[in-house]
């Protein structure tokens, strides 16, 4: 996030597109209802009818998959109307000529036929963000898990700085991180081309840093497969593989690929607090402590480290996976021995520069610190770009509509778009476990409109049989009007319903992002 | 910034105007008793348990609703002021259970507490008492409205802060109660549009709202808070992990950075997974396709030595690598340290794009 979360409260007009949020991030959602309450203006972005676009001022009920149409749309009329921020665009920004061409053709008109929003609210939306003195955008993977995902991500981008709407209090964009701590994987360099705080590992100053610090003569320079890539080589030129917390046989696209590419493998070692599907493919499973049983910090979406604190002993035998690194590490050859968490954290925090100003001292005495924090006494970073852009100026990035890479036809007349529900979290390996969220929230369902439910003689509560080109899956019917004719919508939560047998794992071709959002589907009544 | 003074219990107190007298007397360090405040909720004023003696004013005003004024006198603590709080809390007691020997708030209930502090015993007026069933039909929260003092702080803090309005008063006098709509149950989601945040629970100053999973698993002086942050969403909230005997024993509200008391369902109620029977509990090896329990010893060595001959047989770029967006920082650092420099490898990567 650019803002930071209590920021979201005092915007006065808040654009969400592809956010569930008071299902997927409730606390963000009381943000937003607070926002509300103190008279902002919210425009809901969705296919489908969430409690949110309930909430909003303007739903705007795109098909899946138009989302670039509509920004350009949105950009259009603000340029039309001369609405746009000359002075910002001039002095922060370029390419702008490169995009106001490209969005001339984006009239509410045209943009009204390819993502079915009335023409009107289009520019009655374009006027509200323009004018807006704080406007901030959210969005989730609803924007990004689709084959145009980082394109989407761009006409965003385009949008805030057309109006100036970036590195100022509660104006800005800010995705909404799903995992507890995507960004700190992400900020920790568990990625195939960086080091902590996205240092490529491609240039070589980076690689002799990294290599002197950790005593080594050198390291490897080409950056690495990403998850999707690792998957596809399996049983070729990856031989094994090595698998800390993560259940990819229920969360990548395309289950049966992951399934066979892990089996192919000359070795798999998964460690983890349960025995997951994927676990079960193992030759070696290692027990984790959950997060109760360490110390260590997590980082959240609007950047801020905070302490995990150790509650209990580990369950069992099972040890923090800190821990088990380091035996590995050291019956290979290379010793790694740590006195604790707060130990390993100053190492990386030497290495990192957006982290260099915080220990667990810091945050044991201050509370969370929100990065860049590059000093000890540097009190953190609330917004980001205040002034300037970490890259100088702000890129315009002109972008087309791109449809689905999957549209619906007369064998697979449905779009199944998937996503999460409020009483689970991921692939459910610990909701599903709780005592409580599952017993309130057994099954899972698939939600048809009432038109199409009548149209194949559909009731609730009826047992579906969902095929895609790739797999089928059985799951009970939900008749409601939160998704339009032509769509249906499930969650990947529940390994019942592993409807990632389904999705097309076709990927953004930039950021490898599989697109979950959109893939045919037919439908046949079982019972 | 314009600021009054005034004089509480012979104590000069200078605040902001617009300042309450139940701020002013906080801020000093005094004591006023509240049921019905709460600093981050609209100030009803309807218990009257913070009555303070205001000489000139009419009655006794209650401290958080009256402003602070220049030159004006309160004591928090007079005679007039003891008496109305005593027939308060006698009153209150009159038709609340006498339960506290089992109730899960003994030890952490603003009732027991100021009746304690008072010297109220319940005998005074013993009345008529309510009888409502217990609801207890969903797995998170357990509504007992014979406890209830009708503070309206669970009223409150769905309409006003969780947004969801799922609780209201209805009825009067006697009768009055909090419900959802149409006299329904929590668990009825569709009419009530409850959400199981259990905000209310948090705010809740009596037994009237527990959590459920909690209900005789601990004292509340047996049980040790353990601040730390969420393992869901990436909201980053934080709560306390109440720990009794080694065992997590149920979440609850801290001073979070980001989320202040507020939490969702998930956070509030979904630890039971910490000890679930389904736990690894010892490293396992796939011997003939089966798994066998297997030592840490045997389990590193073996690890180490399939690692080992792949990258010793195809270099360091034939493994992969996943790190997790569940794992702390300190974790994926080492990791990345991991596959980078012990390894040979760059395949590093985790599920964020999933
Ligand atoms: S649990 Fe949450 S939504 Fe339900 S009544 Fe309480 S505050 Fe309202
Ligand atoms: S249930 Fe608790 S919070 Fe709600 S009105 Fe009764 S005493 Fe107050
Ligand atoms: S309590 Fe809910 S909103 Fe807060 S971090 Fe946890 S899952 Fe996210
Ligand atoms: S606390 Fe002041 S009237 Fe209730």
């Amino acid at each position: 996030m650019t803002n930071s979360i209590a920021e979201i409260a005092d915007a006065d007009f808040i654009l969400t597109t592809g956010t569930n949020t008071t299902e997927g991030h409730p606390v963000i959602g009381i943000q937003v209802k607070k926002a509300l309450r103190n008279g902002a203006t919210l425009a809901v972005i969705d296919p489908r009818r969430t409690e949110i676009a309930e909430l909003a001022h303007y739903h705007l009920q795109i098909k899946s998959g138009t989302d670039i149409a509509l920004l350009n749309g949105l950009a259009n009329v603000i340029i039309n109307e001369g609405l746009w921020n000359k002075e910002f665009v001039q002095e922060r920004t370029e390419d702008f000529e490169a995009f106001k061409e490209v969005v001339a053709k984006y009239t509410p008109e045209y943009v009204e036929e390819i993502t079915g929003v009335p023409a009107d609210t289009i520019k009655e939306v374009a006027r509200g963000y323009a004018k807006a003195k704080k406007a901030s955008i959210l969005y989730t993977m609803g924007l990004t898990q689709h084959v145009c995902g980082t394109h989407n991500v761009f006409a965003v981008a385009n949008l805030t700085m057309l109006c100036g709407h970036i590195g100022k209090e509660s104006s800005g964009v800010n995705p909404l991180r799903g995992q507890n701590n995507v960004q700190g994987a992400c900020d920790m360099g568990a990625l195939p081309a960086f080091y902590t705080a996205y240092q490529p590992v491609a240039n070589e100053a980076n690689r002799a840093k990294f290599a002197a610090a950790w005593g080594v003569e050198e390291l490897p320079s080409k950056p690495g497969l990403t998850v999707g890539e690792i998957f596809d080589q399996a049983g070729k030129t990856i031989k094994a593989i090595y698998i800390m917390g993560e259940n990819p046989v229920l969360s990548d696209p395309d289950a049966n690929h992951v399934i066979h590419a892990l089996e192919s493998l000359d070795f798999l070692v998964v460690q983890d607090i349960f025995l997951t599907e994927t676990a079960q493919l193992a030759d070696v499973v290692l027990p984790a402590a959950s997060f109760a049983e360490k110390d260590g910090t997590f980082s959240n979406t609007e950047r801020r480290v905070q302490l995990v604190r150790k509650a209990i002993e580990p369950i069992g035998q099972a040890k923090p996976d800190c821990e088990i690194i380091c035996l590995i590490a050291t019956a290979m050859g290379y010793p790694m021995r740590y006195n604790s968490p707060a130990e390993i954290f100053d190492e990386m925090a030497k290495l990192t520069p957006s982290y260099a100003g915080i220990s667990h001292k810091r945050l044991e005495q201050e509370g969370g610190l929100q990065w860049p924090c590059p000093t000890p006494d540097h009190p953190g970073t609330k917004f980001l770009h205040a002034g300037k852009f970490a890259r100088g100026l702000g890129k315009f990035h002109a972008v087309e509509h791109i449809p689905p890479a999957e549209m619906p036809d007369e064998e697979y007349p449905f779009v199944l778009s998937t996503g999460r529900r409020r009483y689970h979290y991921h692939t459910g390996t610990m909701t599903h476990r709780t005592g409580a969220l599952e017993v309130f929230y057994p099954t899972e369902f698939l939600e048809i409109s009432c038109e199409d439910a009548e149209k194949l003689g559909i009731c609730d509560g009826d047992i579906l049989r969902v095929s895609s080109r790739r797999g089928t899956v059985e799951v009970a019917a939900k008749i409601t009007d939160r998704v339009v004719p032509g769509l249906v919508f499930t969650s990947f939560q529940y390994p019942d319903v592993p409807i990632n047998k389904l999705t097309n794992p076709v990927r953004c071709p930039i950021a490898k992002i599989p697109e979950y959002k959109v893939c045919a589907v037919k439908i046949e009544k079982v019972s | 910034m314009t600021t009054v003074t005034l004089t509480i219990d012979g104590i000069q107190v200078t605040v902001p105007k617009g300042t309450t007298v139940l701020e002013a007397a906080e801020s000093v360090g005094i004591f006023i008793p509240t049921f019905c405040h709460d600093p981050e909720l609209s100030k009803p004023g309807a218990c009257r348990i913070c009555v303070v003696e205001i000489p000139g004013a009419r009655n006794l005003p209650a401290a958080c609703v009256t402003e602070a004024t220049e030159g004006m006198v309160v004591y928090t603590a007079s005679e007039a002021v003891i008496e109305a709080r005593k027939t308060n809390l006698e009153l209150l007691l009159a038709n609340h259970p006498e339960d506290c020997l089992t109730c899960h708030k003994n030890g952490d209930c603003r009732l027991q507490e100021y009746a304690y502090f008072y010297g109220v015993k319940a005998e005074a007026f013993s009345g008529e008492k309510h009888d409502y069933p217990v609801e207890e039909d969903n797995p998170f929260i357990v509504r007992d409205m014979n406890k209830c003092i009708l503070c309206g702080k669970c009223v409150r803090v769905c309409q006003e802060i969780q947004g969801n309005n799922v609780l209201d008063f209805a009825f009067r006098g006697f009768s009055a109660v909090v419900t959802p709509a149409m006299n329904t149950t929590l668990s009825d989601t569709d009419i009530s549009n409850c959400v199981f945040c259990g905000n209310c629970v948090a705010v809740c100053p009596v037994g009237a709202l527990t959590e459920k999973a909690m209900i005789g698993k601990g004292r509340q002086w047996e049980v040790k808070k353990v601040k730390t942050t969420c393992p869901y969403c990436g909201v980053g909230c934080q709560f306390n992990l109440n720990v009794k005997d080694g065992r997590v024993i149920g979440v609850t509200s801290a001073d979070g950075d980001v989320n202040g008391r507020f939490l969702c369902v998930k956070g509030r109620f979904g630890y039971g997974f910490i000890h679930h029977p389904d736990r690894l509990t010892t490293p396992l090896i796939k011997k003939d396709g089966k798994f066998v329990e297997a030592s840490w010893d045997e389990a590193i060595a073996l690890v180490a030595e399939k690692l080992g001959a792949v990258k010793e047989q195809y270099g360091g770029e034939a493994i992969g690598v996943l790190s997790s967006a569940r794992c702390t920082n300190e974790e994926n650092y080492l990791m990345n340290k991991f596959a980078r420099a012990v390894l040979g490898t760059n395949s590093i990567d985790h599920c964020a794009r999933l």
